[in-house]
């Protein structure tokens, strides 16, 4: 059956191009005016509002296992305030930087990239939601977890690292 | 003041505060907010071992790390400084059925018959929090975010496939929390 084989690899080849992974800015722009140089202290910044966001992970309760056991049992509406709060502020903000254009503090613009659909959203969005509900925490507050005193969670992030590199061993033969 | 930052932040605070990070990334230097992508990076900087999907600059993504490194900071003095001495209040509903698998300790927001390192090395703690961490990482890989990329900045950005991947996280969460998970438990 060689036409079959041709086909299988073609559809290889058209899997191996797609981009399924949205989040690495730099592979999806190419910034060239951008000076190579790594300046930490710019970096700071980016610290400042992370450590803000720790601060409200802890204190809302976000990265509590049990808030999050409530939340896929709808025992409380904690969780889904949070998100649909969150997600309303996300919506006006960047519908008021488009409309107005905002630039960024260095005056350069604000851009955004479409997704696409592919299977791996389901498929994967599946596998991490038993994950969310096993460790009762998404990526973010896995960090949190740690600063909390919870050291065994550096084991769960040692996993959660590990299952990125499967995934991104694994990426051409899954489907998406 | 003091007094009042000690107590749980309400959902719409909290809600609020989050939002505002979408803006606040897009202002600072048109960073896209997502954590997870992180996973990522951090497989680059330190495992690549040849595989195509790590084969990029991470330096240029370094913001991001910086990102996740306040957040344990922020959580660091949340608990050190602004730590509610009450214990935490749980649906006692979920209290009963938690009391069925042994789990009767509210001191902490993780309970500790689950997230100590003696729980670690038996099945249940294993399964939960190992497997459950793969399932994490892989996870929001495979779907290219996770709640801060899809769920968050995906929405705000109106992007219909990241609504998708919401729904999916969601359905996952449910069949785990309802179905699989008391299975886990009784180990």
């Amino acid at each position: 059956m060689p036409d079959l084989n041709l086909i299988q690899s073609k559809k290889q080849l058209r899997q191996k191009s797609i981009n399924t992974d949205f989040e690495v800015t730099s592979l999806d722009i190419k910034e060239e005016n951008k000076a190579t140089i790594v300046h930490l202290g710019s970096y700071i910044k980016y610290a400042i509002v992370g450590i803000v966001f720790g601060i409200v992970f802890v204190k809302a309760e976000i990265i509590s296992w049990f808030r999050i056991q409530e939340m896929f049992r709808l025992q409380s509406f904690h969780m889904f305030g949070v998100i649909g709060t969150a997600v309303v502020v996300g919506i006006i903000s960047v519908w008021l930087i488009k409309k107005f254009k905002v630039k960024t503090i260095k005056g350069e613009p604000i851009t955004f990239q479409p997704k696409t659909f592919n299977k791996g959203q389901i498929i994967g969005g599946l596998i991490f939601g038993l994950g969310w509900a096993m460790t009762g925490a998404c990526p973010g507050p896995l960090f949190a977890q740690i600063g909390t005193g919870a050291f065994v969670v550096a084991v769960v992030l040692s996993s959660a690292i590990a299952g990125t590199w499967v995934y991104g061993y694994y990426k051409e033969r899954l489907p998406h | 003041m003091l007094g009042f930052l000690k107590q749980p932040w309400s959902w719409y605070v909290a809600g609020a505060l989050i939002g505002l990070i979408v803006p606040a990334l897009l202002i600072l230097g048109n960073r896209h907010f997502g954590i997870s992508s992180n996973l990522r990076h951090m497989c680059a900087a330190c495992f690549p071992a040849n595989i195509k999907f790590f084969q990029y600059d991470w330096k240029k993504e370094i913001w991001n790390l910086f990102f996740v490194g306040g957040i344990l900071i922020g959580a660091i003095i949340a608990t050190v400084f602004l730590s509610n001495p009450v214990s935490v209040q749980v649906n006692p509903t979920l209290m009963a059925e938690l009391k069925s698998y042994g789990l009767t300790t509210y001191t902490k927001q993780l309970p500790p018959e689950i997230f100590s390192f003696e729980s670690l090395f038996t099945l249940r703690g294993f399964i939960l929090l190992a497997v459950g961490g793969f399932f994490v990482g892989f996870g929001t890989r495979y779907a290219g975010g996770c709640t801060s990329g899809h769920a968050i900045m995906g929405l705000s950005n109106l992007q219909v496939p990241s609504l998708i991947a919401t729904i999916s996280f969601m359905a996952g969460g449910f069949l785990m929390a309802n179905f699989i998970l008391p299975f886990i438990m009784r180990l």
